[in-house]
């Protein structure tokens, strides 16, 4: 058990098991795909992220570094978050980016989500964290690795 | 709700519902997204004039056509009007099978025409406002030094904070519009001089003009979303900018901004900035990279070649940021040359070249035997986006060649240099 402290973006208390991006999260590219056939769980479509490429992320805790890609980034967590298919959880080891906050940003306030997002983790903890891991995320920013 | 930003009474009044249920969201999101980056307070949009990076009617985008409806039922307009990223659909001048057509116009931009009236309703500034260039003077949307934006596209933010010297942050779609409606930003990143620091030294030490695509991409992969101050690029774009100097950083800043993150770069004795404050730009632990033509060539053969292998080019896009009036006219003179070089009267890979619809405009009352005598050879111009027609998955199919590092990125599209793709498109190469 590993416990990492990070600043709440949006927060919540919730339980459940991870998926791990260790590089750039192309927002568009993993989500175009399950969203445009109006499917029911997002399986991560972006080929140049071999660690999460066909993964189902639909209510899992999604960790990454930062997000990457087309400036409809944010439009597109909002998006899925209006569709109930987005990720639980965002853990991002780095300073959130301006698409990924956009997003979060949106979600909250327009689709009134309860989206969870922590971001300034650290590098040790993208480290730490496998996917299949389950994870702790508490309202102070606090995240367990169980 | 409690803000930590420094809020105005007026701008609290918003908060709170006087002006609206609506407004009030929308400046929540603008203060929230603020906070985020520590904005301590919001600044006045001093360039009214708005540009989206939303163009495309894409059926997955639900929220975006209710949050728009949402807008226009509660009245809200951005008052200066703004322009907008290109259309995603040309049949007159980019053909398509019945299967593509099927899946443009059914599938993937449904939504495209009701998208356009909710456009017009919000402020679009006119039916021609669609280009990634809304900073071209044919287009007219070109703030000035200093001036603060509420821009996205990543390609013309880059272009307005690096060349012309105005400030922008890497907006997302739809906080585009929210700042161009209540006529405020969060003042943070590129908006701050601290934020506007190179911490990067790039130094050009090329035999040649180095490529602009190649050279920004080497760039932008390098240093991500921070900010280079370059040296050595004086030698061969000179210390004046002019038509030329602007159509080369905007290629070279797009790729900086799409193969990394990069939302403003300083071109010593060049750029505004630069020229003004020089080196007091760089920050004292700015770090350093070398560029010479071996560098170059090592990011150019990196990059991925996504085509099935054995693959020869089926389409050629040149104009990934829409090109320039001066681009598209050299462009049109050269693949007239090379084609009756070849003695050829048509071009051997079906090529679209691409620019906003009033460089579009331009070139044909201007060169109007010139775009007859390229016609001839069976390339085509279109205002549309190449991003967006490579956006179809059934162009993975397709042998798509460009010379643009964006349209690589993004896309199964193979990158070429310049020279190389005349010959590809002329028949010279295979």
């Amino acid at each position: 058990m590993k416990t990492f402290k990070g600043r709440v973006i949006a927060g919540g208390n919730w339980e459940g098991e991870a998926v791990v991006s260790h590089g750039g999260f192309n927002t568009l590219a993993t989500f175009q795909k399950s969203a445009m056939a109006n499917k029911k769980e997002v399986i991560a479509a972006d080929q140049n992220n071999k660690d999460i490429f066909g993964l189902n992320i639909t209510g899992k805790a999604l960790c990454l570094p930062i997000t990457i890609g087309s400036t409809t980034g944010g439009l597109v967590i909002q998006t899925v978050s209006s569709m109930g298919i987005n990720p639980k959880c965002f853990l991002f080891s780095e300073h959130i980016d301006s698409l990924a906050a956009s997003g979060i940003v949106l979600a909250r306030v327009w689709e009134n989500s309860d989206v969870i997002a922590v971001d300034m983790l650290g590098e040790e903890f993208l480290n730490t964290v496998r996917t299949g891991d389950i994870v702790k995320v508490e309202e102070d920013g606090t995240v367990t690795i169980l | 709700m409690e803000y930590k930003m420094q809020l105005t009474d007026a701008q609290r009044a918003i908060l709170e519902g006087s002006e609206g249920e609506v407004k009030a969201k929308v400046l929540e999101t603008l203060v929230r997204f603020g906070e985020i980056f520590g904005a301590e307070k919001l600044v006045p949009v001093t360039h009214k004039e708005g540009h989206l990076v939303t163009s495309f009617g894409i059926g997955l985008l639900k929220p975006l056509f209710r949050t728009m409806d949402e807008l226009i039922g509660a009245g809200l307009k951005a008052e200066g009007g703004f322009t907008v990223d290109p259309r995603p659909i040309d049949y007159e001048n980019v053909r398509c099978n019945p299967l593509f057509k099927l899946i443009f116009s059914k599938i993937m931009y449904s939504k495209q025409a009701d998208y356009e009236r909710q456009l017009s309703k919000v402020g679009l500034s006119d039916a021609d406002a669609f280009s990634c260039t809304c900073y071209l003077k044919e287009m007219g949307n070109r703030p000035g030094k200093g001036d603060v934006l509420s821009w996205a596209e990543s390609s013309a933010v880059v272009f307005a904070n690096s060349v012309l010297g105005a400030r922008c942050n890497r907006n997302s779609g739809m906080l585009d519009l929210f700042g161009s409606i209540v006529g405020y930003v969060p003042y943070f990143g590129l908006l701050t001089d601290e934020g506007r620091k190179a911490t990067w030294k790039v130094y050009v030490n090329t035999s040649v003009k180095p490529e602009a695509q190649i050279l920004g991409s080497a760039i932008g992969m390098k240093v991500m979303e921070e900010v280079p101050y370059v040296y050595g690029l004086n030698k061969w774009l000179g210390e004046e900018l002019n038509d030329e100097n602007e159509a080369y950083l905007k290629n070279f800043g797009a790729a900086t901004a799409s193969n990394g993150a990069v939302g403003l770069y300083h071109i010593d004795k060049l750029t505004p900035e630069a020229r003004e404050s020089g080196e007091a730009l760089i920050t004292p632990d700015a770090k350093t990279y070398v560029i010479d033509d071996e560098e170059l060539e090592r990011v150019y053969k990196s990059y991925p070649v996504m085509w099935k292998e054995g693959a020869k080019a089926k389409l050629v896009f040149i104009g990934c940021p829409h090109l320039s009036y001066n681009e598209l006219t050299l462009w049109a003179e050269n693949i007239v040359e090379a084609v009756g070089r070849q003695g050829r009267k048509k071009v051997a890979v079906r090529t679209v070249l691409t620019a906003s619809p009033a460089v579009v405009k331009r070139f044909e009352s201007e060169n109007a035997e010139l775009k007859e005598k390229l016609y001839l050879t069976g390339a085509r111009i279109s205002s549309i986006c190449p991003l967006m027609y490579t956006n179809n998955p059934l162009t993975k199919l397709q042998a798509i060649a460009t010379n643009s590092n964006k349209l690589r990125t993004y896309s199964a599209a193979r990158y070429y240099k310049d020279e190389e793709i005349l010959k590809i498109l002329s028949g010279e190469v295979q």
